[in-house]
């Protein structure tokens, strides 16, 4: 018998529909593969029981022809995701214990659609992090390794979802991507990764970090994999007033192969200072291959760009700073105190242990750009220049159909560097950022190797609710790619 | 009337704004489904969004929204079609979000009027300077255990209108009957009960003093004054507070101040330095609150007519005084027993019974209009009586003695006590002929020049028959009987 865990989900969802394997063959295969990877700590909570119980129900639903759009298939979900009667962390020891009352409209969506949970994916601590090394339950391990077989970070703050999906112990997962949490470490772990559009999936029972920016999106191996997820997890959600009223339509449908005549921009701010040659290279072929499947190449021009950064570091704090007040030891989550302290005292307290440094750094930069005589300099000033950078892709988008640049400025790097430098680290979302701030969907598809035999991907931007571009031209980026390499362990 | 507080160097005008929270009618919460009525178990009408669950959002109910859009329209106001939910960042354990969801730069409703009517009769403008809907917090109890405070989140959620006056109110009378005409205002509309003691209806006073035509003094707010007799008091104290500092060579501070009645005093609460800075900025989890002049027109083909409408219409319908108009508009159960009364009759005849009688007697008994023993149908009839000469005035005053105690229909008291007014005039002949046979003396006095004995005459006469005698009818055959 194949080995169940190196099947795309398209694939496992057709081995099912032809009875070659139940969910619960499938599912415990995943299980197993959970416990050969333990040590990538891609999981915060494995949910193996729960598992199997859902993957007999969904055999059992299959057998009466009841068959949802995922079916049996076993995959992760972040940790960001509230799950009903599963502890709910956020990566964070403020949320410890937390089992919430409710299921978010996402995990209801893929679980009505036949989705079966293996557990809870690690990533960074209220998906603050582009490392997944500020999770207070440890740092996920990339399953990729340099050549020398050193351990890297998977990326983040989706990091415990792509690792879990590259080593094989989840068909895909659900990811959240706020300024490139989902495409970055897809990029990082040689797998595809789809933020969808700001308003395609409902934000209900994702613990917020920035609601304007957060979006949860799909983590797969491949771009059908991740047409046919998005498809399970997105639609309008009366429950989120940022959810947009839109059709979901059959993202699969949209893989038709044919480029033929589109226009594909290269935004020429995004050949920024220092950039490495190998992601120069990265990108040049990735032009040179939907400039042969027929499509027309052309520069465009998003002179904003290089303001992205400092507005989404404006943008994200503030609203994390607000977002994250309600973590205060009062209702749920862990409460510091002792006999005697005042109200003041038992804030102070549970939030200065409950929350780590980095989501504290935050919240602080947060706190100041919302304050009085500073609001105008920043926050205001930000959601003006995020405006400038909207027009920009919306004058873009008056001549393309797609945006085509590289996903991140390097391929994964050692646990531990960067760790000293938040501004460095921060540098890891400048290619991901300005879809974020836009609202735009962005697609992160693996088509090469670092020089270090590392995976490294490249990422489409498209217009809004157009994902259905985004993932045909992803779709054909790649087949002309054909990347098939995998990580230490996967091989073969 | 100007008021003017005399200080020790010269007279002082008050200047007064105030800023009331109106609790907002409506069946849910303004994000959430929880229900939003007063008085149940602690923590029973709480929901994830109102306990601030991790991931939860809110949902703007339009029902609060055309709530909102309704007391703007019966504030004479403007209604911004787009407006924005700001978030208000403070850490309080009765504010499980971390925030209220207020609205910030960009309220509902705009600038609008009210029109006080003062006790003189006489009305005063007063400038709104907007309207805005916000989350009301949750209740903290300290009171219930000796080492914790106890939180209810029932409250948690509710839709608030914050409505600012401009600083146009000059004395405490005018405070008061602003407060009065809002009130009156929202309950009209059916928008907010306005109970204050129930909280539902809450004033904050900014109150500040200076010489007559001068610039703004510096203001203090005074919090959370739950009752219009309270906030009269409470800026007087705080206008007199403030008169005996800058006298005294002292500067006022701006700051939030506490009212004790008791001690009828006003204390600082927190200064302007320890003040929240509340990070105010639009709430990301909630688009600009937009609607077209549909909405709006939708929204005032439901409007009642308000008190100064029908004020208006009183006084040019039923030719009443600026005055009595304006008490019978003050509530709209009054304004109806009213009209109920007056239909087809003398509209001023029936204001006066209404108001010194009906509402005299009310008055004493400690109710209110709609729990009046006499229905408007009884007391129409009873000045039916009178109008139609069965009863005299003074016979229908003991009539309507009878009917507060008893309920009861007029018609049938003044048959089954026998009070029909005599007409006869045979009857009332052979009851002035008595008198006049009984007192010569009299007569001849008035025959002499003191027309002033008539009246005694007449008294006599009413006392003989047991008032029943019309009075006209007396008068006129007494003054044909002596004067010849």
């Amino acid at each position: 018998m194949t080995d169940l865990t190196k099947l795309t989900l398209a694939d496992a969802r057709d081995g099912l529909a032809k009875g070659d394997f139940t969910s619960v063959e499938l599912t415990e295969a995943h299980i197993k593969s959970m416990d050969a990877h333990r040590n990538l700590n891609a999981y915060i909570t494995e949910t193996p029981e729960k598992a199997v119980e859902m993957a007999k129900a969904s055999d059992a639903k299959r057998a009466k022809g009841d068959a949802g759009k995922m079916e049996g298939l076993p995959i992760a979900i972040k940790d960001l995701f509230c799950t009903e009667g599963v502890q709910t962390t956020a990566a964070s020891h403020i949320l410890e214990g937390f089992k919430p009352e409710y299921e978010s409209t996402v995990t209801t969506n893929l679980f009505n659609n036949g989705a079966v949970m293996l557990g809870k994916a690690n990533l960074d601590e209220f998906a603050m992090g582009s490392s997944n090394t500020s999770s207070y339950y440890g740092n996920v391990i990339n399953p990729w390794k340099t050549a020398d077989g050193k351990d890297l970070v998977p990326g983040g703050s989706s990091g415990g979802s792509a690792a879990a999906v590259a080593a094989g112990m989840a068909l895909a997962a659900t990811g959240t991507d706020t300024g490139g949490s989902i495409r970055q470490p897809a990029s990082y772990c040689g797998i595809v990764g789809l933020k969808p559009t700001y308003g395609r999936c409902s934000r209900w029972g994702i613990v917020a970090f920035a609601s304007s920016l957060d979006q949860a999106g799909p983590m797969t191996k491949t771009v059908r994999d991740a047409a046919i997820m998005l498809g399970a997890m997105a639609g309008h959600d009366a429950k989120d007033s940022t959810s947009a009223p839109v059709a979901v339509p059959d993202f699969e449908a949209a893989l038709t192969g044919d480029i033929r005549g589109m226009k594909i921009g290269i935004p020429k701010e995004y050949r920024v200072d220092g950039m490495p040659e190998e992601i120069n290279k990265l990108w040049e072929n990735g032009i040179a291959m939907l400039r042969d499947a027929g499509a027309e190449v052309v520069d465009v021009s998003l002179p904003h760009t290089k303001y992205a950064l400092g507005t989404y570091y404006i943008v994200a704090p503030a609203e994390a700073s607000s977002n994250l007040a309600r973590y205060d030891g009062l209702r749920y989550g862990q409460r510091v105190m002792e006999d005697g302290d005042s109200l003041d005292d038992m804030y102070m307290k549970s939030r200065a242990a409950g929350f780590g440094k980095e989501v504290q750094r935050r919240i602080m930069i947060g706190t100041y750009v919302l304050s009085a005589g500073y609001y105008d300099a920043y926050y205001n000033k930000a959601l003006k220049v995020r405006r400038r950078i909207y027009q920009d892709f919306e004058n873009a988008f008056g001549t393309v159909d797609a945006i085509l640049t590289p996903t991140a400025p390097s391929a994964a790097f050692a646990i531990g560097e960067n760790e000293d430098d938040p501004v460095k680290m921060y540098l890891n979302d400048v290619f991901t950022v300005p879809a974020s701030l836009a609202g735009l969907p962005g697609l992160s598809v693996p088509t090469g190797l670092s020089s270090g035999g590392l995976p490294l991907g490249l990422q489409l931007i498209g217009k809004p609710f157009d994902e259905e571009t985004v993932l045909r031209v992803g779709g054909v980026l790649e087949n002309a790619a054909a990347f098939n390499a995998k990580p230490f362990g996967q091989e073969g | 009337m100007t008021y003017i507080l005399e200080g020790s160097t010269g007279p002082w005008e008050i200047v007064v704004g105030l800023e009331v929270h109106c609790q907002v009618i409506s069946k849910s919460k303004l994000f959430s489904g929880a229900s939003a009525s007063f008085g149940s178990d602690p923590n029973t009408n709480v929901s994830l969004v109102d306990a601030a669950m991790p991931g939860m959002l809110p949902v703007i109910n339009a029902e609060c929204v055309r709530q909102a859009v309704k007391t703007g329209l019966g504030l004479k106001a403007k209604i911004n079609k787009e407006s924005v939910f700001s978030r208000k960042n403070y850490f309080y354990a009765d504010l499980p979000q971390g925030y209220q969801i207020s609205q910030f730069d960009k309220p509902i409703v705009g600038e609008g009027t009210i029109i006080l009517d003062m006790p003189d009769g006489s009305t005063k403008a007063v400038g709104i300077e907007r309207l805005h809907l916000e989350q009301d917090a949750g209740k903290s109890m300290h009171d219930q255990d000796p080492k914790y405070s106890h939180i209810d989140l029932n409250r948690s959620g509710v839709a608030l209108m914050e409505i600012v006056s401009k600083p146009d109110i000059r004395s405490p009378e005018e405070a008061g009957a602003y407060l009065t005409k809002l009130r009156a205002i929202v309950r009209y509309l059916g928008t907010c009960d306005g109970n204050m003691n129930e909280g539902s209806m809450r004033c904050d006073a900014n109150v500040s003093v200076r010489k007559p035509g001068a610039e703004f003094g510096t203001r203090c707010e005074i919090k959370n004054v739950n009752s219009i007799r309270f906030v009269m008091q409470a800026i007087e104290i705080e206008a007199m507070r403030q008169i005996e500092v800058i006298e005294g060579g002292g500067e006022i501070l701006q700051e939030t101040r506490l009212f004790d009645p008791k001690l009828g005093e006003t204390r600082s609460m927190r200064s302007k330095e320890m003040a929240h800075d509340y990070r105010y900025f639009p709430d990301p989890d909630l688009l600009p609150l937009v609607f077209d002049d549909a909405f709006i027109a939708e929204i005032e083909k439901t409007l009642p007519e308000l008190p100064d409408e029908k004020k208006a219409r009183f006084m040019r319908e039923y030719g009443l005084s600026a005055y009595d108009a304006g008490v019978l508009v003050a509530e709209q159960e009054k304004a109806e027993y009213y009209e109920k009364v007056a239909k087809g009759r003398d509209g001023k005849m029936a204001a006066n019974w209404v108001i010194t009688n009906l509402f005299g007697a009310l008055n004493k008994l400690g109710v209110d209009v709609s729990e009046s023993p006499v229905s408007a149908e009884n007391l129409g009839k009873l000045i039916g009586l009178i109008g139609d000469d069965t009863i005299s005035g003074r016979i229908a005053k003991d009539v309507f003695e009878i009917m507060i105690e008893t309920g009861d229909d007029p018609e049938k008291i003044v048959e089954e006590k026998g009070l029909k007014q005599i007409t006869d005039t045979g009857a009332i002949e052979a009851a002035i002929d008595e008198v006049i046979a009984a007192n010569p003396d009299k007569v001849e006095e008035i025959r002499g020049g003191k027309d002033r004995m008539l009246g005694w005459f007449v008294g006599q006469v009413m006392k003989s028959t047991g008032g029943k005698a019309n009075p006209g009818m007396v008068n006129k055959m007494l003054r044909d009987k002596i004067m010849g």
